[in-house]
């Protein structure tokens, strides 16, 4: 899933990225500090979500300047009805005052109503969310069971065959589109090969009923996992590699210590911490994937809810999927952030 | 390996030069040259091929058959569903899936280093503002992005350039923000200041030419992101429309005959892109070698 593309970019830890990283404070005591930097980070990630509101507020506006009524209501509505739909709704007040409107409503833990789906936005996203949590971990995991080991390997073998070899094929994964691979995906196993049906699962099933027919997970599932391989492994293997180099390294194997045992005890230990922390960065880049392979393979989660409310113009639906992905992300960043201060001792200086 | 050469070298010649040794340090990747020689190759397909393969490319031709096979009637690559020449079509698709890539991702470039510059050298609140606007953005998948300005307005090549360069820019900020941080610090920095030089000066003229290596860098595996985007822009419903088309738009229409075996709809298209982006992305692993930045693995 290509995930990095997606995003148009590939996952930077905003590690410089730090409040007052720059300037020397007075040293306080690590909780005091870490403390304060928490409610700082707390703050900012609220801002984040609020700007993230007024992007996509101003977007659907851009998008819908005349209100939402006339793609709610179809072709058959007339002038008449579109503006009493609108004004009942609230859509031709002024931008800001919808805008405020809709925070006050948020505020309220009120996502609003989907017009098409004639549900709260709340219950239809808790429909569908869990499958697009059940989808991305599984491909998350398998993965990650490939990418780490693929990408220490390629670490230890810098510069020799396999690990070019392992390299240019992540490098050809990671240019594919996703809906490419997952085209491929379903020729190969599903046409040729006739190992799993390329059927999709039905519209109103639940996480079990998904898990109860497994089958029908297995292409999305693999078409979401390649992407993440070709990214993890890379980011495994350039953290192995500058471990590697460490002095540490070369310490403990003039201590006698065999190569393997630095390696496995030490190298990629000190290179974990880093891969599993860009799993917080990784969340909208995630996302972003499987509304691609969601709309691909027709399965019901998040990304598919949020592409057929684009085509309809469901206005709540919209805002209230960003909402959450956005939430998710500034939530992820914080603790992968933390985790990393936690593990790493040295990234702490960053928090002050 | 470089080192080796260098050092071999370096005393018999007496000193290797700046361009000389960048090159060496190019040439020394080996998966750089295959991406260089990819995109050359493309380029060529796409830009001298219709001289040689000269197809009808904006009327379809109404006499073949839709779908013809390869070789039907002096189709090498046989027609899609409209009855255009697929192979002449590659490289008309191909002319503007690389003119749009390069466009965004060179205009992603160029906001995403001023807009880092400034708020790396200005620092303070209005720093922290600037970069928790980047981290909205971040925020917001840029596939859930393109999805809503589908529905906004018929797609124009210049307006994928905009709207890709526009989901784009967030990560060259970042990384230029974070190098504006280390750079504004420096002796030379501190002396135009001391001298009189104003800050607008001081940025476009000190701070960003230094950042000339991890832009360059950024900017190649910009491009690539973007070929891959305008992929995705036509999966997401905001594609070209005939005759108009590019190779995602290509990809795109094919998936409807996955199942028919048509496989001259899917495959040439996709290997395109593949290819394309696989050579931008190599040339960036290559240049990042060259100019010795980190950022971004892949």
């Amino acid at each position: 899933m290509n995930a990095a593309a997606l995003t148009g970019d590939a996952v930077v830890a905003p590690g410089a990225d730090l409040p007052g990283a720059a300037g020397p404070r007075p040293r306080a005591g690590w909780r005091t500090t870490y403390r304060w930097y928490l409610v700082k980070r707390l703050v900012q990630a609220l801002v984040v979500v609020a700007i993230v509101t007024v992007i996509v507020f101003s977007l659907l506006h851009l998008a819908m300047p005349d209100g939402p009524g006339a793609g709610i209501l179809g072709m058959q509505a007339n002038a008449q009805q579109i503006d009493a739909f609108n004004h009942a709704h609230g859509y031709d007040l002024p931008v800001w005052r919808q805008y405020v409107n809709y925070l006050g409503q948020i505020a309220r833990g009120d996502l609003g109503v989907s017009f098409k789906l004639n549900m709260p936005v709340s219950a239809a996203i808790a429909a569908s969310l869990p499958k697009t949590l059940l989808l991305a971990a599984l491909c998350m995991v398998i993965a990650l069971v490939v990418a780490l080991p693929m990408g220490i390997f390629q670490a230890v073998r810098r510069g020799r065959f396999a690990d070019y070899a392992l390299t240019a094929l992540n490098f050809v994964v990671y240019s594919t589109p996703s809906f490419f691979l997952g085209l491929i995906v379903i020729i190969v196993f599903a046409q040729k090969l006739r190992w799993v049906p390329a059927i999709a699962p039905g519209g109103n099933v639940t996480v079990l009923q998904l898990l109860s027919d497994p089958r029908v997970l297995v292409l999305p599932v693999i078409t979401g996992t390649l992407g993440i391989v070709a990214t993890f492994s890379r980011y495994m293997r350039s953290a192995t590699l500058d471990n590697l180099s460490e002095d540490y390294v070369r310490t403990a194997r003039s201590k006698g210590t065999s190569r393997g045992r630095v390696i496995v005890r030490h190298v990629v230990r000190n290179s974990l911490t880093p891969v599993i922390a860009m799993l917080g960065y990784y969340l909208p880049v995630m996302f972003g994937g499987m509304l691609v392979v969601e709309s691909l393979f027709n399965y019901p989660g998040m990304g598919l809810l949020f592409w057929r409310s684009a085509q309809q113009g469901d206005y709540p639906v919209l805002l209230g999927c960003i909402l959450i992905i956005a939430i998710a992300t500034v939530v992820g960043s914080l603790l992968a952030d933390l985790l990393q201060a936690a593990l790493d001792p040295r990234t702490r200086g960053a928090l002050r | 390996m470089s080192a080796v050469v260098e050092a071999e070298t370096a005393p018999a010649v007496g000193g290797v030069s700046p361009g000389r040794r960048a090159l060496r340090r190019y040439l020394s990747n080996r998966l750089a040259i295959v991406g260089t020689v990819i995109i050359l190759a493309l380029l060529v397909f796409c830009f001298v091929g219709p001289l040689l393969h000269h197809t009808n490319q904006t009327q379809p031709d109404i006499y073949a058959d839709l779908n013809a096979a390869p070789g039907v009637d002096g189709h090498p690559l046989g027609t899609d569903d409209l009855g255009y020449d697929v192979l002449g079509r590659l490289m008309v698709g191909g002319q503007t899936s690389i003119t749009i890539g390069l466009a965004a991702g060179i205009l992603a470039t160029v906001i995403g280093t001023i807009w880092g510059a400034v708020a790396g050298y200005v620092g303070g609140w209005v720093d922290v503002v600037m970069m928790r606007i980047v981290d909205a953005g971040i925020a917001i998948p840029a596939t859930f992005l393109l999805l809503i300005l589908s529905t906004i307005t018929r797609p124009s090549i210049q307006l994928m350039i905009l709207v890709l360069g526009a989901v784009s820019w967030l990560v060259p900020a970042r990384l230029i923000r974070a190098e504006s941080l280390s750079i504004k610090t420096r002796e030379y920095v501190l002396a135009v200041r001391a001298v009189g030089g104003s800050h607008a000066r001081t940025v476009v003229r000190h701070i960003v030419p230094n950042t000339i290596g991890t832009m360059i860098v950024n900017a190649t595996f910009q491009v690539a992101d973007a070929i891959l985007l305008v992929a995705y822009v036509s999966f997401l419903g905001m594609g070209l429309q005939p005759p108009q088309t590019d190779w995602g738009a290509m990809l795109t229409r094919g998936i409807t005959y996955t199942y028919s075996g048509a496989w001259w709809l899917i495959f040439p298209a996709g290997l395109c892109i593949v290819l394309t982006v696989c050579g931008f992305n190599f040339i960036g692993d290559g240049l990042r070698n060259v100019f010795d930045v980190r950022g971004r693995d892949l």
